[in-house]
């Protein structure tokens, strides 16, 4: 067989796996947006839920990922971002910092429900926090750090080492040449992070299940210590635990928590854009 | 020369990483307001010598000295302020560095670490440093363009122009013009030779042709050794040594 030949044949096989890779997603998406559309409407989205959740709304549901989500982040990024700018400029190379980074990376595939039970042992019950926002949004938090502290280690490392050497060598000290020099170039990487986390802190159904997600609460949240309805738990329960929901209202549920991913990662991906063009080397 | 005409006093200064001697059993002065070259093959210990001067040899984790560095006196690595150190100690880099800023923020960046904010000194040290470096003509006009635009050789004389703006006292050289052409090397050793009457000038450089140019005394180092130090006309007409003119006259190296 010749090279060209071969060359025809690999790049056919690639293309077709990429195909196989994109295909599932936009037919998930094809199929959600035309079964779900028809429920689509003003009451739908801001309304409460009615009649054991066969008529009426999802806001509280909505509005419990949108909290559950944005104490998620607002928890793990500084935490994730702070760790990983320890891990990467100030920890040496020992044995220490290996077992650490180590350990931070096989977090990353310690199942959801794991972080569920985690959840309820040390936030519901040892601190007392009951089955509350609070609970849920630091569980999720965990689960969702050592995506960011990956993330912001790659980010960092990726910085070239002279703008650090540069601004030493100018009597910078070793933290305003983080602050000045390393962090805003490390941004977009991190912003990255931040993206996947968010994702996953949106979609998991297991981590809020004992910690904080109601089954039918047809009210909003007062404070962080109150439990709430969330997207995922929600379209779990009117799928499989509560009969004779309409289709359409599933799919619905269901496209709206995907368009509220995909609105949450976009806001990012402009932010990232943004930074990335002032990038110049 | 009285003693207060010496900048850098170097006594048996020894360096090592990680267990290999980059610099052997080294003494030398170093003269306020001279130009100082260094030539010598790859693996010398030029570099190493140089980043001893302002530590940043400290940033290689397996960097190790023994001996004396003193700068007016004082041992600089005996609780002596790194950061104050550095700002008196500049140094350009082998490759042109700028940081991915503007030509403004990028001279601006020194004083504004040290704690400089108002806009209109920052101005004046900007334009200050930059006509010392030789380059504000060139770039008056687009200060607030990306740094990254400018040519090579403006690059180098930018990061020369960001080392004046924190006052240095010393400047480090580091083969400054090895990747630049001959016009523009020509600029930065003008620039070199109008520095001198007010800083001290250490310069590294593999093109021995430059130590002869600019040079006002020349030390030529082999495998982390001071070979022979002179005047830079009497290593280049009459050296001591015969390593020294083997080098210099392109037997080896």
């Amino acid at each position: 067989m010749n090279a060209k030949i071969q060359e025809k044949i690999a790049s056919r096989i690639l293309f077709f796996c990429t195909v196989m890779v994109v295909l599932p997603v936009v037919m998930i998406l094809a199929i959600i947006l035309y079964k779900g559309i028809g429920a689509i409407s003003w009451e739908f989205l801001f309304s409460m839920p009615r009649n054991g959740m066969s008529a009426g709304g999802i806001l509280p549901a909505i509005l419990g990922t949108l909290y559950l989500v944005a104490g998620a982040v607002l928890f793990a990024l500084p935490l994730g971002v702070l760790t990983a700018i320890y891990l990467v400029e100030y920890s040496r190379d020992n044995f220490l910092s290996r077992l650490i980074k180590l350990a931070i990376v096989n977090l990353a595939g310690v199942p959801s429900v794991v972080y569920g039970l985690f959840g309820l042992g040390i936030f519901v019950t040892f601190f007392q926090f009951g089955a509350s926002i609070l609970a849920g949004s630091l569980t999720l938090g965990i689960m969702i750090l050592p995506v960011i502290i990956t993330a912001s280690r790659e980010a960092l490392e990726s910085v070239p080492q002279s703008f650090r050497v540069v601004s030493l060598s100018l009597g910078a000290s070793k933290w305003q040449t983080i602050r000045h020099s390393v962090l805003p170039h490390a941004l977009p990487g991190i912003l990255t992070g931040a993206i996947l986390g968010i994702g996953r802190a949106a979609g998991e159904t297991a981590p809020i299940l004992f910690t904080v997600a109601a089954f039918y609460l047809p009210k909003l949240p007062t404070s962080v210590f109150d439990q709430t309805m969330a997207l995922p738990y929600h379209l779990y329960v009117i799928s499989t635990q509560v009969p004779g929901i309409a289709e359409n209202v599933r799919y619905g549920t269901a496209l709206v928590l995907v368009f509220l991913v995909l609105m949450l990662n976009l806001f990012a991906i402009i932010v990232r854009s943004r930074f990335r063009k002032r990038k110049k080397w | 020369m009285v003693t207060s005409d010496i900048k850098f006093d170097i006594q048996s200064l020894n360096v090592r990483f990680a267990g290999v001697q980059a610099i052997k059993d080294l003494t030398l002065q170093v003269y306020a307001n001279e130009i100082f070259t260094i030539i010598g093959p790859a693996n010398s210990g030029k570099t190493s010598f140089l980043y001893s001067l302002n530590r940043l040899n400290d940033l290689n984790t397996t960097f190790r000295l023994t001996g004396t560095v003193r700068l007016d006196n004082m041992d600089i690595y005996l609780n002596y302020d790194v950061a104050l150190l550095r700002k008196r100690v500049g140094i350009v880099f082998a490759l042109p560095a700028p940081l991915p800023l503007s030509i403004f923020d990028n001279i601006a960046y020194g004083p504004r670490m040290h704690g400089l904010k108002n806009r209109g000194k920052l101005m004046e040290i900007v334009e200050k440093s930059l006509i010392e470096a030789y380059l504000w003509e060139e770039v008056k006009d687009r200060l607030n363009t990306p740094a990254f635009n400018l040519s090579g050789g403006q690059q180098q004389r930018l990061c020369i122009a960001r080392n004046l703006a924190v006052n240095p006292e010393v400047l480090l050289f580091d083969e400054p013009t090895s990747g630049l052409d001959p016009i523009s090397t020509a600029k930065v050793e003008d620039a070199l030779r109008l520095l001198k009457q007010k800083y001290t000038i250490i310069l590294v450089t593999n093109n021995v042709a430059q130590a002869a140019r600019v040079g006002d005394r020349t030390a030529f180092f082999l495998m982390g050794e001071l070979i022979e130090l002179d005047e830079t006309n009497k290593i280049f007409t009459k050296p001591g040594e015969k390593r020294t003119e083997d080098y210099i006259t392109g037997k080896f190296g």
